[in-house]
């Protein structure tokens, strides 16, 4: 815009321009100012939710490294680590749904490796608009091939994930992506620079005009008309690359040959130079002209802000830099000096200096810490939205729900890689992703497994988001359970409208607050996170959706769990709290949003209860006395037993407990058991204090639920297994 | 005990899973690295699946120029067993050390699936140990596994009985169906299932063991004097 201000075309408010100059003592030339655009934006600084994110209870047994590193790490035993981290990539997705999802993908990884660890799995959890709406099928199409073409060739398995479709996210589209990765203890380390006189060496793609501004322009920002001018903010990836850089970075790290490395994300050289120094109380000198650039002309400023992908920032010792150069070669990946650590000039690290040329002029000359730590705090006003929509009531359930809420995702996940490393003993399509858990360098086998779980459910948080969030760790302890694993950690990725209505911030607040309590009650940190803000398209923020990423544990992994099936003749168990429905506890589910009550109070959760539930269903998969278990979620029991149906090709009659078919009340699993294991099922579930109900009996050609269902099996198979293949092009499966 | 030797290019990613799994069933196994002109003595080569030299350009027309491929056309030449899975299937192609072509998916998409696999000759170095007509429970991982090749070429496959594997449900339109070859002398095979992804009962089939244990048993040797 003609006249404004520069700050402001580069994201900055008139305020923060001041609190620029008060740092530095004079007002800031460009190149300052761009970097401090960069690292004060919504996405790097977390201004507006920082303050809220501290309420989060993050430390507890087992927890090697916490929030505020690249990811949360966990001892696993056996000497082993677990690194984990949930990002978005949302607003990149919608300008450019292959390169947006691949480029999360690409970014994701670059968290993990940095912690020293191999990833061994990914997950992917998909919000999209309605299937009906063009726009948003070329969105989910783009992602998915996106997230396939990049991980399947940078070979990372991606094991599992979620899709939702909502009308909320045909103008914003929510595309998070979940790392998992293995270390051994001695190969942890964080991203810091020590050791003055040490070289910073930059590694992988040269730099190019790609991203620039991506974390201020796209990221902090919502969408209007007109916004495919954001496209040059958007970056393009390289799973090549990528897959040579992680070879290159594992093989620095195990020969002991770095001191500290950071990867090149959001913010791009600015970030990682600026964080490693703070972190190590030093500065850096950093020369801008011997950064490798994809093309001549690059100004300081592009230099310094690109966010290119696949790039790393390792801190060495001068006397290892030839084996560390030597060894990239080898993988064929670029590196080259262009840093040197410095002595730090405050209590507070040192300074950050941009030089052209490392005896040449300075062109920028900041606190390194003031990036991050003088980054403004913003407590933004909160009000509690009016309450909205009306409250399910006259509903009757019928056929057409169940068919209208069955979606076989595998058209989606069957495009993914998920069986790379050998670890995968269940993958998508499964309550949880469940993974051998090898030695991340001798490769031996534990005998023990890791299970991994994301969920997210905006009708809940639309509706209620303290109550709705807690609801949702709830769902995911049930998830591990199904498993066989008990939960350790959460991550957690928040992805909310925009901060400066009052009604979203408040929407964070209290999102943060059930988050808090539930992750209290069930005794587990939160070990990272991620918050995307601006979710919204002119002017409509999209319902709150924190996802959360759960990560377990399985102590014995001798058998695969036995699934969400049902076997010919068995008796389906509901094993939990067998809720009378009150009109109530429809709030919220799937199918009152269907039919246009998206109001109401959602059901309540004893997390007492909830513990016993999934204590009793770990033990009854650990065992193997069960031939089938699913937990009741989206959709409730009819949904819940007729996957079990169609998943096994088993019909299915049994009875609905208080005419309860779509209600989604929480502390419920499904159990399918043969005869003689009935009397023992019930006596584990008394021991325990849970409640179990005989719904009836698996078997036959029909589906039948309480008065409400009675359909062909065959006819549920297709309409479940059909969806996702006729609306995204690929025809209805034959056969 | 038959020492196998796991071809690393950049861009690779089944190599650890080929190491582990030759391991698991008893073999001995080490990585050859791409840039070496030697297959360092070993009686058998599994050229693995991935992304090698990230199939840019083609999948396998850059890694066929690696130096080590030379080895490896060396190595088959003197009657030792060459086994390509999946991208290494394609890279044999590419090396001519296969006929015929791979290319995309009939459905155009990627698929990663548990498929069916009909065993329909017994005499190559990857089958030898299996049952002819004996279906197996194998996993593909691929975009490009729609196997072609040219009307002679196909005749020559099945007058010589060297389609090895065929899919019992095509899953992407390869021509006859066809999921493995072996050449004329029977020491090379290409195939797209991937065998190390099935030999540990608990990730659901064990259906690749009898494929691998013929690498093994045969000490990558079919005959005495290939």
């Amino acid at each position: 815009m003609p006249g404004e201000p520069v700050h402001r075309s580069l994201g900055l408010t008139d305020g923060e321009a001041r609190d620029i100059e008060r740092i530095l003592g004079r007002p800031p030339n460009h190149l300052e100012l761009a970097m401090y655009a960069v690292m004060w934006s919504e996405h790097c600084s977390y201004k507006s939710s920082r303050g809220h994110l501290r309420r989060l209870p993050t430390t507890g047994e087992g927890v090697l490294v916490g929030p505020g590193e690249n990811a949360g790490v966990m001892d696993v035993g056996d000497g082993i680590a677990a690194a984990i981290r949930i990002e978005s990539h949302n607003h990149p997705s919608f300008v450019e749904p292959y390169q947006g999802a691949a480029t999360g993908v690409g970014g994701i990884l670059r968290d993990i490796f940095t912690m020293g660890a191999r990833p061994i799995a990914l997950m992917d959890p998909l919000r999209f608009g309605p299937l009906d709406d063009a726009r948003s099928r070329w969105v989910a199409e783009g992602v998915v091939s996106g997230i396939s073409g990049y991980g399947n060739s940078v070979g990372v398995p991606t094991v599992g994930g979620e899709v939702a479709f909502d009308p909320c996210y045909a103008g914003n589209p929510l595309v998070n992506v979940l790392c998992l990765g293995t270390l051994p203890h001695e190969r942890l380390v964080l991203g810091q620079a020590s050791g003055v006189g040490n070289l910073a060496v930059l590694l992988g793609s040269a730099t190019g005009r790609d991203g620039i501004g991506g974390v201020s322009v796209l990221a902090s920002a919502g969408f209007d008309e007109g916004d495919e001018d954001k496209r040059p903010s958007v970056q393009v990836g390289d799973p090549f690359e990528e897959k040579r850089l992680i070879e290159a970075c594992l093989a620095l790290l195990d020969a002991g040959l770095v001191v500290g490395i950071q990867d090149l994300g959001g913010a791009g050289l600015t970030c990682a130079t600026s964080e490693t120094a703070s972190r190590g109380d030093v500065g850096m000198d950093v020369d801008v002209s011997a950064v490798v650039c994809r093309e001549p002309g690059m100004e300081p400023f592009e230099v310094m802000t690109s966010e290119s992908q696949e790039r790393m920032l390792a801190i060495v010792t001068p006397d290892a830099i030839d084996e560390v150069l030597s060894l990239c070669e080898r993988w064929e990946v670029r590196a080259s000096v262009i840093g040197r650590v410095t002595e730090a000039t405050s209590s507070r690290a040192g300074r950050l200096r941009i030089l052209d040329g490392f005896e040449g002029a300075v062109l920028a000359d900041v606190p390194a810490a003031s990036l991050h730590d003088d980054a403004p705090l913003y407590d933004r006003p909160l009000a509690r939205p009016a309450p909205r929509g009306r409250a399910p009531e006259g509903l009757v359930p019928g056929n057409q729900d169940l068919l209208d809420l069955l979606c076989d995702t595998s058209w989606i996940w069957q495009q993914y890689d998920h069986q790379l490393f050998l670890n995968t003993v269940v993958g998508p399509g499964g309550d949880a992703a469940l993974l051998r858990l090898k030695h991340p360098t001798t490769g031996a086998d534990t005998g023990r497994g890791l299970a991994v779980t994301t969920d997210g459910n905006h009708r809940w948080c639309a509706i209620d988001p303290r109550a709705g969030t807690a609801l949702v760790v709830a769902e995911a302890v049930l998830n591990l359970a199904c498993v066989g694993a008990r939960p350790i950690a959460v991550v957690n990725c928040l992805n909310f409208g925009n901060p400066e209505h009052p009604e979203v911030m408040w929407q964070l607040s209290e999102a943060i607050d059930g988050l808090a309590e539930a992750c209290r009650a069930f005794g587990l940190p939160v070990i990272g996170g991620n918050v995307s803000l601006y979710n919204e398209t002119a002017g409509t923020d999209i319902h709150p959706t924190p996802v959360v990423g759960v990560l377990g544990l399985v102590d014995r992994l001798d058998a695969r769990p036995p699934g969400p099936g049902l076997a010919d003749g068995d008796h389906v168990l509901l094993a939990g709290a067998s809720s009378d429905a009150l009109p109530s506890e429809l709030g919220g589910s799937a199918w009152a949003w269907r039919h246009g009550y998206e109001g109401g109070t959602l059901p309540a959760l004893d997390t007492a209860a909830h513990t016993a539930l999934a204590a009793l269903v770990r033990g009854l998969v650990a065992d193997g006395v069960v031939s089938g278990v699913h937990d009741v979620a989206t959709g409730g029991l009819a949904v819940a037993v007729a996957e079990m149906a169609v998943g096994s090709k088993v019909g299915v009659t049994i009875t609905a407990p208080g005419d309860d078919v779509f209600g989604e009340a929480p502390t419920r699993v499904v159990l399918s058991v043969p005869q003689g294991a009935v009397a023992e099922v019930q006596d584990r579930a008394r021991e325990r204090g849970v409640e179990v109900v005989d719904l009836g009996l698996a078997g036959g050609d029909r589906i039948t639920i309480g008065g409400a269902i009675d359909l062909g099996l065959d006819e549920v198979v297709a309409a479940w297994r059909d969806r996702l293949p006729a609306a995204l092009g690929a025809g209805v499966t034959q056969g | 005990m038959t020492r196998v030797g796991v071809v690393l290019f950049p861009g690779s990613n089944c190599e650890q899973d080929a190491l582990e799994a030759v391991r698991y069933l008893g073999g001995d196994a080490e990585l050859l690295w791409h840039g070496d002109s030697t297959v360092q003595g070993v009686d058998a080569v599994i050229v693995p699946g991935g992304f090698a030299h990230g199939d840019y350009l083609r999948p396998g027309a850059i890694a066929r120029f690696s130096p080590v491929m030379a080895a490896v056309a060396d190595h088959a030449a003197a009657g030792g067993a060459v086994v390509g899975i999946c991208n290494g299937f394609q890279v044999l192609t590419e090396a001519g050390l296969l006929p015929g072509a791979l290319q995309k998916n009939r459905g155009l998409s990627f698929l990663c699936t548990t498929v069916a696999v009909r065993v329909e000759s017994t005499d190559s170095v990857l089958t030898s140990e299996a049952t002819t007509g004996a279906v197996l429970r194998i996993p593909i991982n691929h975009f490009e596994g729609n196997y072609t090749c040219g009307p002679e070429t196909l005749r020559e496959l099945q007058g010589e009985e060297r389609i090895v594997l065929r899919y019992v449900d095509n899953p992407n339109g390869s021509v006859d169906d066809i999921a493995g070859i072996c050449n004329a002398d029977r020491n090379v095979v290409g195939l797209m299932p991937h065998p190390e992804r099935a030999v540990h009962a608990i990730l659901g089939s064990t259906d690749g063991a009898p494929l691998l244990q013929s690498l093994l048993k045969t000490g990558g040797r079919l005959r005495a004097t290939a």
